[in-house]
């Protein structure tokens, strides 16, 4: 009896720290949020209960829009880092030596060592008008002009690639780590071709660390806001740049709550879309790596 | 028109080089059709990379190989028609049962009628004709095991190779598979290379077995020529259990020698191996249990005949039914196994009996060092 009671206190106490966390940092403020976000203001401060905030959302274009813009911007950003690791994390798991491994998977976590905000200065000192890129194509002859590569879509999807595309080859490189060369090897033996073992065996095989890794690195994209905001300008239209104005310019909270929620909406539908087509589940991928 | 030949593969003259080692050393063989062929040998000896150049995951440094009288050197592992049965069986893990066996086929570009009767066929000839549609962690180790040899055989393949594929399994489990992985071989009169240190695999199940060591055949032969005529000291140590002394000979007479063991042991024994001994050569003797009378001291042994007897006393007895063995500590201080009939009776030896034991010098296998 009495050692049971001291493993339920020992389970209670080791829970205790993340039911807290869960709770006071997570739950309570989404309830605060999803409480205001359904305040309609009539008056100075008089409000009443509605959906008036959501329907202005749908009502205005641009902010729909500029939703959707995020959500397939976000998509590419996904697809290109994927094509981009899948390949760098195969190297890195199956062909890379024993011992090289180790250090090259350190290269490509020591970006993360930098904060984002550094990085994407180091970005602007690069790209600008009066960046390295720049000055050295006039100093090469090949433009007559300073041209300003910062500022358009390009710009924001590339810096948007390179700082998430650390997360997509992560869970990538584990999952091809755990698979066995033999299987590989097996593939080729019953007469598959290059292609064939890719297609059939590999990615299958790593399917669970793909979608864990899209799902990551789609939340991240949709959710930043330094990277679009500095390298795309004031008009990269990226919805969290909407929320923060209605959070701090506006001072609107019931809009910007309603927005907040619109976007968990929308990335959790996405994500659920491409888990039902890639026929993964969230135990399955995320859970497992 | 190809040259007609009987073998379903040859090996000549394999070498493969791995900077200034010789993984595989001038190896040189032939498998007659429909053979159960075993590769024997210590691990590190070179064994498995001779199977993955026979795969084609490798290439030899010099040599040829042959599949049904055609040179394979330089075709790709996935255009040669030999399969392999993998270590760990590699079989995916992301397929069901059928998938798995229809993946070859598929990669073939066979049609999906034809498919799904050649996957029931090969299900039904291993006798699993249900687990089509099982997934691959639903099935049992036996069950893993004759799905991988059917993942290969669906395809015809002309020869195949299994690398250590019984290792994973436990002992009883072993057993039957070995038993089981020999029917499936004639059932399928197709030629098997089968890779293993265990020479109770290689001796249970083959046609003919290869004993190398150091990237090199040492002899090649029937298992029971392998283990009552070794052309060889490793052969002799390797395969099966047996006494091993070092000696010196001081007497040749013909095909017989008399060696004194560096312990003082005298004893008769025949010349087996190239090289005859003279006087003086170094020796290693051996002796197999079995061919070692053991008997309780005064009894009726003489030292008549030619006998090698010797006088001791039980060390341990080793009781594992009717392989039952005994530890004899003779005078010089050596142990020597002898295998023993224990019927539980008072007749039986026990540790601390003065015993007589006594073996043939035909069975006492010389070998010049």
């Amino acid at each position: 009896m009495k050692q049971r009671d001291i493993k339920r206190l020992s389970l209670i106490l080791l829970f205790a720290p993340f039911a807290l966390w869960i709770v006071l940092l997570i739950v309570l403020p989404h309830l605060g949020m999803f409480y205001i976000s359904l305040r309609e203001k009539v008056a100075p401060r008089t409000y009443e209960f509605g959906l008036e905030n959501y329907i202005n959302f749908f009502a205005e274009p641009i902010y729909w829009n500029t939703l959707i813009r995020t959500g397939s911007m976000s998509l590419l950003v996904t697809v290109l880092a994927l094509l981009l690791g899948f390949p760098i994390a195969y190297y890195i798991a199956k062909i890379a030596g024993q011992r090289s491994r180790g250090a090259l998977f350190l290269m490509c976590l020591i970006p993360l060592w930098v904060s984002d905000l550094i990085r994407a200065f180091g970005w602007i000192l690069l790209l600008r008008e009066t960046g390295i890129i720049s000055s050295s194509l006039q100093w090469a002859g090949l433009v007559n002009t300073p041209i300003e590569f910062l500022y358009n879509d390009a710009t924001v999807i590339m810096g948007l690639v390179y700082t998430v595309i650390l997360f997509m080859i992560v869970p990538l490189v584990s999952t091809l780590d755990g698979m066995d060369d033999s299987m590989i090897e097996a593939g080729y033996n019953l007469g598959g071709n290059g292609p064939t073992v890719l297609r059939r065996i590999i990615i299958p095989y790593a399917m669970p660390g793909i979608v864990s890794g899209c799902i990551v690195v789609f939340m991240l994209t949709a959710g930043s806001y330094l990277t679009p905001i500095l390298l795309g300008g004031k008009n990269s239209s990226w919805f969290t740049e909407q929320i923060y104005d209605q959070f701090i310019t506006r001072y609107n909270w019931e809009s910007g709550a309603a927005f907040g929620f619109l976007l968990l909406a929308f990335t959790s539908l996405v994500v659920w879309g491409g888990l039902k087509l890639s026929g993964q589940t969230l135990n399955s991928t995320v859970a497992r790596s | 028109m190809q040259p007609h030949t009987e073998n379903d593969l040859e090996c000549i003259r394999i070498q493969k080089h791995f900077g200034s080692v010789r993984a595989v050393d001038d190896v040189s063989f032939e498998i007659p059709k429909g053979s159960f062929f075993s590769i024997l040998g210590p691990s590190g000896c070179g064994k498995t990379t001779l199977m993955r150049m026979i795969a084609g995951f490798e290439q030899p440094s010099s040599g040829d190989i042959r599949i049904k009288g055609k040179s394979v050197i330089g075709t790709p592992p996935n255009r040669r028609n030999v399969k392999m049965v993998f270590q760990h069986l590699a079989l995916f893990p992301m397929m069901n049962v059928y998938e798995n066996i229809a993946y070859g086929l598929r990669c073939a570009g066979a049609s999906k009628d034809v498919i799904r009767s050649k996957v029931h066929d090969v299900l039904e000839r291993i006798s699993l004709p249900d687990v089509a549609n099982r997934e691959i962690s639903q099935l049992s180790g036996g069950q893993k095991q004759r799905i991988a040899i059917a993942r290969c055989m669906v395809l015809d393949p002309d020869v195949l190779l299994l690398d250590e594929p019984l290792g994973a399994l436990d002992l009883k489990l072993r057993e039957a598979m070995k038993i089981e992985l020999k029917l499936l071989q004639h059932q399928f009169d197709t030629t098997f290379v089968y890779i293993t240190h265990d020479q109770s695999e290689a001796l249970v199940m083959s046609d003919n077995v290869a004993i190398m060591n150091q990237g090199k055949f040492v002899q090649i032969g029937t298992p029971q020529e392998l283990y009552h005529n070794p052309s060889a000291a490793f052969v002799a140590g390797f395969v099966g259990d047996t006494n091993r002394w070092a000696g010196r000979v001081t007497r040749v007479e013909g095909n017989t020698v008399e060696v004194e063991t560096e312990a003082g042991l005298a004893m008769r024994g025949s010349i087996r191996g190239t090289g005859a001994p003279g006087v003086g050569d170094k020796v290693s003797a051996f002796v197999r249990p079995e061919f070692i009378t053991a008997e309780k001291a005064g009894g009726s042994m003489q030292a008549g005949n030619g006998q090698n007897v010797i006088e001791g006393k039980v060390d341990s007895i080793l009781f594992n039914g009717a392989n039952s063995r005994v530890l004899v500590r003779d005078r010089a201080g050596e142990l020597i196994e002898a295998d023993v009939v224990l019927t539980g009776g008072p007749q039986d030896l026990k540790p601390k009996d003065d015993v007589t034991l006594s073996w043939s010098p035909e069975q006492t296998m010389s070998f010049k060092a």
